[in-house]
């Protein structure tokens, strides 16, 4: 493949681009669509809802999960809300600010005209998923109530309780189940997709492992439509659920995808922290903490005494002590940056000397412990369900953990990456939140793209494509057949000793260090090094029990690792290259006297795009951004 | 601590199955279950056995994936709690953990603790939503919703299908499954049109599945993780008639 691809921006003003754009997609006959075949990799919010859609629509569609049912993805976890520009008279919000916010929370590392689309498309989602009977909290009136959410200064934020994301997926999953019943969606669950089949650089559908016969299968389509969220598992602990993963789209990347920044990773400040060795998973606790906690620490470096016996002239408020102004509530970045320099400086708190305290003391004695339960219950209860430390008398103990990826396969304005016909929605795809997301946003951005923008994208497609029959035993769908089944026996046979596990624990740990909260060019060098050498102790001596043809969990995960394995090189390439700080990515060779980041729009106001290069190194692409509407700022918080 | 696990293994669903004690010593008590079953596997695994399979995902008590019986009580003795969340310090040393997958004929074993929820699916399929297509939408505002009925029909709506309800009904009755579905969208305007309608055919497909009658123990409303209320089963039953 040579560069990249006409990313298809709208020409003219930015805004109403989308409505004019829609306006001259080709069109499909309804009696054509029927016959054409459309596979969903995913059923997340992406996933669900543009298989709702498509059928609806008229096409047959294939949905392919992992899970068991569509029901479980990981979007059910999203807690706080989902924004929309919805002006009232009074609050002065407007489709511009949030298309603003978005491209500013962002630090401009995004393409205006798909901030403004999401911008202009969110109100109507909100409608979408209020008619499908998702009970958004309400105003004693009856309208639908709003929160304010972190980088926002309006209340645009709905939300049901702190369970946003499960009300949002359930719509879409009963919307997906409708048209199950009405014969339109042909739903796999347990199906695993191991790699995409291309047809002269034309993606015509996936080879899927069935999770419990361990059949491979083929499964063809005019269209392929990737809604597998993101890779934070890349880094072992993280906020996703345990078996969240990369492997379709790191293996449609491997057949051509180019993937975009990469080391956009974002890393969320307030997480129940790791308490051993075997700890799976790590629990997000939102952030609104922050508002009635003190972040503290031990001055004197190696002390382990009990929080409660240490004396408050030998505490270290350190975020109040840096930052005067914004104290408590420095944005996610900084504050987990100094959590980890001080950490590392050997002042961290807990078992493994990983972690800070968030102490409401002064508040309870202040307000009363019921007024904390009133605003916290929900949870300090998680706290200590999973602690099992009371945080209304030993303060909390938080750290940062990664929750979400940006970055992802390169798309166009229509949502299709660089392999026509294989389009990418929601949070596998690099789209509108650039460097760094804002909160509500992720769960904007996965229905915007699945109800509302690749179904006109995909039918446009299919309009302007001629009709190729495609059958499974096309050479191109035996030998992907073939490659996977060949991969599957290497695993199994490989005759090591040591679990995959292990294996993913240590590039977690590798990776944390080398490319999470803050990078420097030693470390991410170092960093490849260690990837290497961790991934040849893999293939030599991984260990994965059973048989292919039967339930595997081992070497599901093992697929998984192999893939995060190329990731995690690609992650530590994309920030090598880029030489400036921006959002979530901080390289602290390019930060000011007062540590803050530099971003360097002379030379980095671009998306970079990699190649897959075999065994060589990836190539880099750029595609530049342009701002029209919106000049770059610089964020501030002092 | 030390703690032992008897743990149901069944290769297939047709395979005979059977309890297999395993003993741990100085696990910490604070790992979860689950985490203690992935410990557990990892030294199975390096002995050449064939690890332990149980269905888990977000292990955040919100994607439903897991659950099984431990000593015979759907998600364990904790309340509110899926099985993710429960933690060792809940025991004491020495105790002897039995686990069992969910037992209901409209669950079938896959193996060990994992089963077949398919059932579930197949009811919201018979009609557990609003028959309402992408872009037909009025505006959000148009029909109020009072706040204090928003947030009784979240409160059904939180359910996350887990299956506990069935697996601890002596009938094995999906009723507080399909009761809280059909309260989620009966109490809102936008699922009157559908209200009748709906609650006969997930109630025929209820029945259709292999799922037993409410048997009124409330049991299900015992373990359920999310508290729902069982009255919500009465009321699908007076929704039936209407």
């Amino acid at each position: 493949m040579s560069g990249l691809p006409d990313p298809r921006l709208p020409s003219g003003p930015i805004t109403d681009a989308w409505q004019r754009t829609k306006e001259e997609l080709p069109l499909i006959s309804p009696l054509r669509k029927s016959k054409i075949d459309v596979l969903v990799v995913g059923t997340g919010l992406a996933g669900a809802s543009a298989a709702a859609t498509l059928a609806q629509q008229g096409y047959r569609v294939t949905v392919l999960s992992f899970h068991d049912s569509p029901r479980r993805a990981h979007s059910v976890a999203a807690q706080g809300g989902i924004n929309a520009a919805r002006p009232v008279a009074v609050d002065g919000d407007s489709v511009s600010r949030l298309f603003a916010d978005t491209l500013k929370g962002g630090d401009f590392r995004a393409r205006e005209s798909g901030c403004q689309r999401l911008a202009e498309i969110s109100s109507s989602i909100i409608d979408q998923c209020v008619a499908q009977g998702v009970p958004f909290a309400r105003e004693y009136g009856g309208s639908l109530a709003t929160r304010s959410f972190g980088g926002a200064l309006v209340s645009r934020t709905f939300y049901a309780r702190g369970q946003t994301g499960q009300q949002l997926l359930y719509g879409a999953y009963q919307a997906l189940m409708r048209q199950v019943a009405l014969g339109r969606i042909k739903l796999l669950t347990r199906r695993d997709v191991l790699d995409l089949i291309t047809v002269d650089g034309v993606a015509r559908g996936v080879v899927a492992r069935h999770l419990i016969t361990g059949e491979l299968e083929v499964h063809t389509a005019r269209a392929v439509l990737l809604c597998t969220g993101g890779y934070s598992n890349v880094y072992f602990l993280s906020t996703n659920a345990l078996k969240s993963n990369a492997s379709a789209i790191w293996r449609a990347h491997r057949k051509g995808a180019l993937f975009a920044n990469p080391c956009f990773t974002q890393i969320h400040p307030t997480c129940i922290p790791s308490g051993d060795t075997f700890q799976s998973k790590l629990t997000l606790m939102s952030e609104s903490l922050r508002n009635d906690g003190r972040v503290w620490l031990p001055k004197q470096a190696g002390d382990r005494r009990p929080a409660d016996e240490i004396p408050e002239q030998e505490r270290d408020y350190f975020l109040e002590r840096m930052y005067p102004t914004y104290g408590n509530m420095t944005p996610r970045d900084v504050a987990s940056r100094r959590a980890r320099e001080l950490c590392n400086a050997g002042h961290g708190v807990g078992p493994d000397g990983r972690s800070v305290y968030l102490d409401l003391t002064d508040s309870i004695r202040e307000e009363g412990r019921g007024a904390i339960a009133a605003r916290y219950g929900n949870l300090m209860t998680m706290y200590e369900r999973i602690s099992g430390d009371d945080p209304y008398r030993k303060p909390m103990r938080i750290y940062p953990a990664p929750h979400y990826t940006m970055g992802g396969l390169w798309v166009d304005y229509h949502l299709m990456s660089s392999i026509p016909g294989l389009f990418v929605l929601g949070e596998a795809n690099y789209s509108e939140h650039g460097a760094n997301r804002l909160g509500a946003s992720a769960l904007m951005q996965g229905l915007a793209d699945g109800y509302f923008i690749a179904p006109s994208t995909v039918s446009a497609w299919l309009a302007g494509t001629p009709a190729m029959e495609i059958s499974p035993d096309d050479p191109a769908c035996r030998d992907a057949l073939e490659a996977t089944r060949m991969r599957i026996e290497n695993l199994l046979n490989n005759g090591g000793s040591t679990p995959v596990d292990a294996f993913h624990r240590e590039l977690g740990s590798i990776m944390i260090e080398r490319c999470g909260i803050s990078r420097n060019a030693g470390g991410i060098r170092e960093g490849l090094k260690q990837v290497a050498g961790l991934r040849e102790r893999f293939h030599n001596d991984l260990r994965v029990p059973g048989e292919p043809r039967e339930p595997n969990a081992e070497l599901e995960k093992a697929l998984r690792v192999e893939d995060f394995f190329g990731l995690a090189k690609l992650m530590l390439h994309d920030a090598l290259a880029r030489e400036e700080s921006c959002g979530a990515h901080f390289r602290e060779e390019h930060q000011s006297a007062e540590g803050e980041a530099q971003r360097d729009d002379a030379n980095f106001a671009h998306i970079a795009a990699w190649e897959h290069n075999g065994n060589g190194e990836p190539i880099r692409h750029t595609e530049p951004l342009r701002f029209t509407a919106l000049q770059p700022s610089t964020r501030s918080y002092r | 601590m030390n703690i032992t696990l008897r743990i149901w293994r069944q290769v297939a669903a047709h395979e005979t199955g059977l309890y297999e004690s395993h003993n741990l010593k100085n696990v910490s008590s604070d790992l979860s279950l689950l985490e203690v079953l992935d410990q557990l596997n990892e030294r199975l695994i390096s002995t050449g056995e064939r690890p332990i399979n149980f269905d888990h995902d977000c292990r955040e008590g919100i994607c439903g994936s897991c659950g099984f019986l431990v000593n015979g009580q759907a998600h364990g003795p904790r309340s509110a709690t899926s099985v993710c969340q429960l933690y060792l310090r809940e025991f004491s040393d020495g105790d002897v953990l039995t686990l069992d997958p969910w037992r209901a004929q409209a669950f079938p074993i896959i193996q060990d603790l994992m089963v077949d929820r398919g059932a579930f699916d197949r009811l919201i399929s018979a009609g557990g939503y609003c028959s309402t297509g992408t872009g037909q939408a009025p505006d959000g505002n148009a029909l109020p919703v009072g706040r204090d009925q928003a947030t009784s029909a979240f409160n059904t709506a939180t359910c996350i299908g887990c299956g506990a309800c069935v697996a601890s009904c002596r009938n094995a009755s999906a009723s507080l499954f399909v009761a809280a579905k059909l309260a989620h969208l009966g109490q809102l305007p936008q699922g009157q049109p559908e209200r009748a309608a709906r609650a006969n055919a997930m109630q025929n497909q209820m029945t259709a599945e292999g799922f037993g009658s409410c048997s009124s123990n409330l049991e299900c409303e015992a373990v359920c993780p999310q508290e729902i209320s069982a009255d919500w089963i009465s009321w699908m039953h007076r929704e039936r008639r209407s």
